[in-house]
């Protein structure tokens, strides 16, 4: 369950940019290929933002595909998974997208 | 009028674009720093449990320990056993018991290197919590991932935990002595990690019979 420490890591930055206000939404960025299920991190959000100056806020999460170029028929594949194979056969891929993990933004009051 | 919450106040958005795990990254390069600064190499052990990690520590320090300073940090949920069989070996150990938590991060390697100040030049194995989930995803400063699997698990297990094997640097496929009585296939888990990281090397050793051992040296000190 690593997506309680991520939700304590974001929490513990929100808290501490946000300069005492009231913490609305936080927007985090999680691509496809981190390894973060964004609905445990939901679950985790809540529970990491309790008593906090965060507590109730929203949790937005923008997605991010997987992506990669394959170097060796140059094609842009998306990735569901982390597994690294072209529709060619290759599997010389370059990961180009999906392994964001990014707090965005928050809206405070 | 507010977006979020339609109460007539007008929020402000602050914009941060930075990374989650920024803190952990921040304090994992101080341990990279203070590492190399002392020519200290630094191997983060990660695998399921019972794959034989302690085992091949023990192994390792028998072999190496008259050559080389070692130090180890345990990290294990609960329990300090395993930092006692490390002691046993002579060398220092310090246990890290992450109670709840299912990894090591930077901040617990940081603070067990104030307590085992390793020497210089010498070799500093973090034997991480089992589990092939969350440790991928802390940077703890190390200059090496190694990722640990042995012969009575399933051939298929770099695909079904796909983001660890994709982080290690090194795979070793450990109890080869047992590779007569069960159904693992080499080859094929080779071509398994090889799918979802194609520049991790993979040797396979025995961590109690010995074989292989010196291709685990061979890449220690590469």
């Amino acid at each position: 369950m690593h997506e309680l420490a991520i939700a304590e890591s974001i929490a513990g930055t929100v808290c501490e940019r946000a300069g005492g206000r009231s913490v609305r939404r936080v927007t985090v960025r999680i691509g496809a290929l981190t390894a973060v299920v964004p609905d445990a991190m939901r679950f985790c959000f809540d529970l990491a933002v309790e008593g906090t100056i965060a507590d109730g806020a929203e949790l937005a999460i923008e997605d991010r595909p997987g992506a990669a170029h394959c170097r060796t028929c140059g094609l842009d594949v998306r990735l569901e998974h982390p597994i690294l194979l072209c529709p060619c056969g290759s599997a010389d891929l370059e990961v180009t997208g999906g392994r964001e993990l990014q707090i965005v933004s928050l809206e405070v009051d | 009028m507010c977006a979020t919450c339609g109460c007539g106040h007008v929020h402000e958005t602050i914009t941060l674009e930075e990374k989650v795990l920024a803190h952990n990254d921040e304090i994992a390069e101080r341990n990279r720093k203070r590492l190399e600064s002392l020519g200290v190499r630094a191997v983060n052990l990660m695998s399921s449990p019972g794959s034989g990690k302690t085992t091949l520590l023990e192994r390792t320090i028998n072999d190496l320990g008259g050559r080389r300073s070692i130090t180890v940090v345990e990290g294990d949920q609960e329990t300090a056993l395993d930092a006692e069989r490390i002691r046993r070996t002579g060398v220092d150990v310090v246990q890290v018991n992450t109670g709840a938590g299912c990894h090591l991060d930077a901040s617990m390697l940081d603070r067990a290197l104030d307590d085992l100040d390793p020497a210089a030049g010498s070799l500093l194995f973090v034997e991480n919590v089992g589990n092939l989930v969350c440790p991928a995803l802390f940077d703890l400063g190390e200059s090496g991932k190694v990722v640990i699997i042995s012969v009575t698990e399933g051939t298929d297990k770099p695909l079904k935990y796909p983001y660890m094997f994709a982080a290690a640097d090194l795979v070793v496929i450990n109890k080869l002595d047992l590779l007569p009585y069960v159904e693992f296939d080499v080859d094929a888990c080779r071509l398994h990690v090889a799918s979802v990281n194609p520049a991790a090397s993979v040797i396979t050793v025995s961590a109690t019979r010995g074989d292989s051992l010196t291709d685990w040296y061979g890449w220690l000190f590469s």
